[in-house]
C-alpha cells in the first residue's frame, strides 16, 4: 500500500487529486494499492493514515477556499506515516521556500518527493540530490520544466548514455503565446500582453514570466540535473521580452525569422542564458501559442526536439502521475 | 577556409593538372579556375587565378605541394570575411550614434557591418534594424558579436540574436 501526501492544493495539486480519483483503477493495475493519507494547504489541512475521501477534500476546497485549520504540512511530516509526498505548494525562487523546508524534511525521513515546485530545485538542486541519495529516496521532478512537455525522465531514461551536452528550448508559454501573437497580428506587446491577460495566459504582474526569470529557473533546473552543472539563477544572462516592437518581426520576416525567448545551456560554448532570437520561420523551435519546446543535443542520438503543453493544471498533474508511476511501477 | 591562389603555367597540355591535383589530394574542394589569357607574362606563361575551399591547416602544405610540382605560385591570399551572420537591433539606433555603433565593428580589422536595414515607425519611437555582420572566422564573428552586445548595452538596445550561427 502506497501512502500518499499532497502538500500544496491550487491549481496543481486539486489537478491530481482529480487523476487519483478518475484514474484510481487505470493507477491500481501501474502501481498498486494507493492511498491518499494527507492534504494540505497553506492554512491547514486533512490527514488520515486510513486514507482521507479525497473528493470530499476537494469539495471543501472548493467551497470555503480553504481546507480546515489545524494540521499543518510539518505536523504531517513530523507525525504521519507515508511512502511519497507530492510537493506543489507555490514556486519561490528566491529561497525556494516552504517548499524547501517540506522537500528536505521528507527526504531526510527516507519520503519520497514528487513535486511541480522550481524554488527549492532552483536554489538547492545538488543538496536536494545529495540527501535524496544519502536517505535512499527518490527525488522526481518532471512538472518543474516545460508541464506536460517530457524532458527530464526522457533524457534520464530514454537518452540514458547519451551526454547531453546543449538544449535550447522555449520554457515559458505566456512568452511564447505573446511573441507569436505579435509575429501574426502585428500589434504591440502592450496590447497583444492585455489580450494574454484577459485570457489568463498573463498574470496581472507579468514580470516573472516576460522578463525570463520562470524559463531562467527552469533552465537552472535542465543545466544542473540533466547536464552534470552546478550553476545558479543568478548565473543566467537574462534579456526579457518587453522591449520588442511590431516592426522587429516585419524587419525579421523579410530575411526569414521570426522571434522567440529562447533559454539555452551549452556545455561546450560556455553559455547559459535566456533571451529573445532569431528562429529561421522552418525550425523545429518556431512554434507556436502556449507551447514548450526543447532541442536537446547530444554526443550519440544527436539532435531531439520535443514539444508540448507546458503550463496549466492537467497538464502538469499528467507530468507529476508520471513520475509517481516511475516510482512504485515495478511494485505488484 | 577560402583562399585564391594566383600559379604560373606553361602554355602546354597538362599543366593545369600539376596544380590541381595536390588540391584534391589534401581535401580541397576547387570553387573557381579563372585563366588570365590577357595577362600572359613576358615569359608567355599564363596566370591562372584558383579558388579553393580548404581546412586553414593545410594552406602552407598545400602551396608547398604545387611548388614541388614545378608550378610557380605568384601569390595567396585568405579570402577575407568568410562567416557572416544577422541580428536585429531594437531602440534608439540613430540617436546613439550609428556611425560610432558600426565603427566599434569595422574597427577591429577581422570585422565588418556587410549590411543594414532600419525601420523608423515614428520619431522618438524605437527603430529597428536588421544588420548583418562578417567576419573572418567563426571565432572573430562571435568576437564581434559580443562587442556589438557591449556598445549597445552601452546605448539601451536591445540586441537579438541568431539561434544559430550559420
Amino acid at each position: 500500500m502506497i501512502k500518499i501526501a499532497i502538500f500544496g492544493f491550487g491549481a496543481v495539486g486539486q489537478g491530481v487529486a482529480e487523476v487519483l480519483l478518475k484514474k484510481r483503477e487505470a493507477l491500481r493495475k501501474l502501481i498498486g494499492d494507493f492511498r491518499v493519507v494527507a492534504v494540505t494547504d497553506s492554512k491547514g489541512g486533512i490527514a488520515d493514515e486510513k486514507g482521507i475521501d479525497l473528493s470530499k477534500a476537494l469539495e471543501i476546497k472548493r467551497s470555503r477556499k480553504r481546507l480546515p485549520e489545524g494540521t499543518t504540512t510539518l505536523d504531517v511530516i513530523n507525525s504521519l506515516d507515508f511512502d511519497v509526498c507530492i510537493e506543489v505548494t507555490v514556486t519561490n525562487i528566491e529561497n525556494g521556500e516552504p517548499g524547501l523546508t517540506h522537500i528536505k524534511e521528507c527526504l531526510r525521513r527516507g519520503i519520497n518527493v514528487v513535486t511541480s515546485n522550481k524554488g527549492p530545485l532552483v536554489v538547492a538542486y545538488k543538496e536536494l540530490a545529495d540527501l535524496a541519495e544519502k536517505k535512499n529516496a527518490k527525488l522526481m521532478f518532471e512538472a518543474t520544466v516545460g508541464g506536460a512537455m517530457p524532458i527530464i525522465k526522457l533524457v534520464k531514461n530514454d537518452l540514458a548514455g547519451n551526454e547531453v551536452y546543449a538544449i535550447k528550448g522555449i520554457l515559458n508559454g505566456t512568452c511564447n503565446y505573446i511573441l507569436s501573437r505579435m509575429e501574426k497580428e502585428k500589434l504591440t506587446y502592450d496590447q497583444i500582453l492585455a489580450e494574454a491577460k484577459e485570457l489568463g495566459i498573463a498574470e496581472a504582474d507579468p514580470t516573472y514570466d516576460v522578463e525570463g526569470i520562470d524559463a531562467a529557473a527552469k533552465l537552472v533546473i535542465i543545466a544542473n540535473s540533466l547536464m552534470d552543472m552546478d550553476v545558479k539563477f543568478e548565473d543566467v544572462e537574462r534579456v526579457g521580452i518587453t522591449k520588442i516592437t511590431p516592426e522587429a518581426f516585419e524587419v525579421a520576416m523579410d530575411k526569414g525569422y521570426t522571434i522567440r525567448l529562447i533559454a539555452e545551456v551549452d556545455k561546450v560554448e560556455g553559455i547559459l542564458r535566456v533571451s529573445p532570437r532569431l528562429i529561421p520561420i522552418q525550425h523545429p523551435l518556431a512554434i507556436s501559442g502556449t507551447l514548450n519546446a526543447a532541442l536537446i543535443k547530444t554526443d550519440l542520438a544527436g539532435d531531439v526536439v520535443v514539444v508540448g503543453k507546458g503550463a496549466g493544471s492537467k497538464e502538469t498533474a499528467s507530468a507529476i502521475i508520471s513520475d509517481l508511476i516511475e516510482l512504485y511501477r515495478c511494485r505488484t | 577556409m577560402l583562399i585564391t591562389i594566383v600559379v604560373e603555367l606553361k602554355d602546354q597540355p597538362g599543366q593545369l593538372l600539376k596544380a590541381l591535383e595536390p588540391i584534391s589530394r589534401l581535401g580541397g574542394n576547387i570553387v573557381s579556375v579563372y585563366h588570365q589569357r590577357d595577362k600572359i607574362t613576358p615569359l608567355k606563361r599564363i596566370p591562372v587565378e584558383i579558388t579553393i575551399q580548404i581546412d586553414e591547416r593545410k594552406v602552407e602544405d598545400l602551396i608547398e605541394a604545387i611548388r614541388r610540382n614545378g608550378v610557380i605560385v605568384r601569390s595567396y591570399n585568405e579570402v577575407r570575411l568568410t562567416a557572416t551572420t544577422s541580428l536585429l537591433l531594437i531602440g534608439h539606433i540613430i540617436h546613439t550614434d550609428l556611425g560610432d555603433t558600426i565603427n566599434r565593428i569595422d574597427s577591429t580589422g577581422f570585422a565588418e557591418v556587410v549590411d543594414m536595414h532600419i525601420s523608423m515607425p515614428q520619431l522618438n519611437q524605437p527603430s529597428t534594424a536588421m544588420i548583418t555582420i562578417s567576419a573572418t572566422s567563426d571565432d572573430n564573428l562571435k568576437k564581434a558579436i559580443d562587442i556589438l552586445k557591449k556598445t549597445c548595452r552601452e546605448k539601451d538596445i536591445t540586441v537579438i540574436e541568431p539561434l544559430e550561427l550559420q
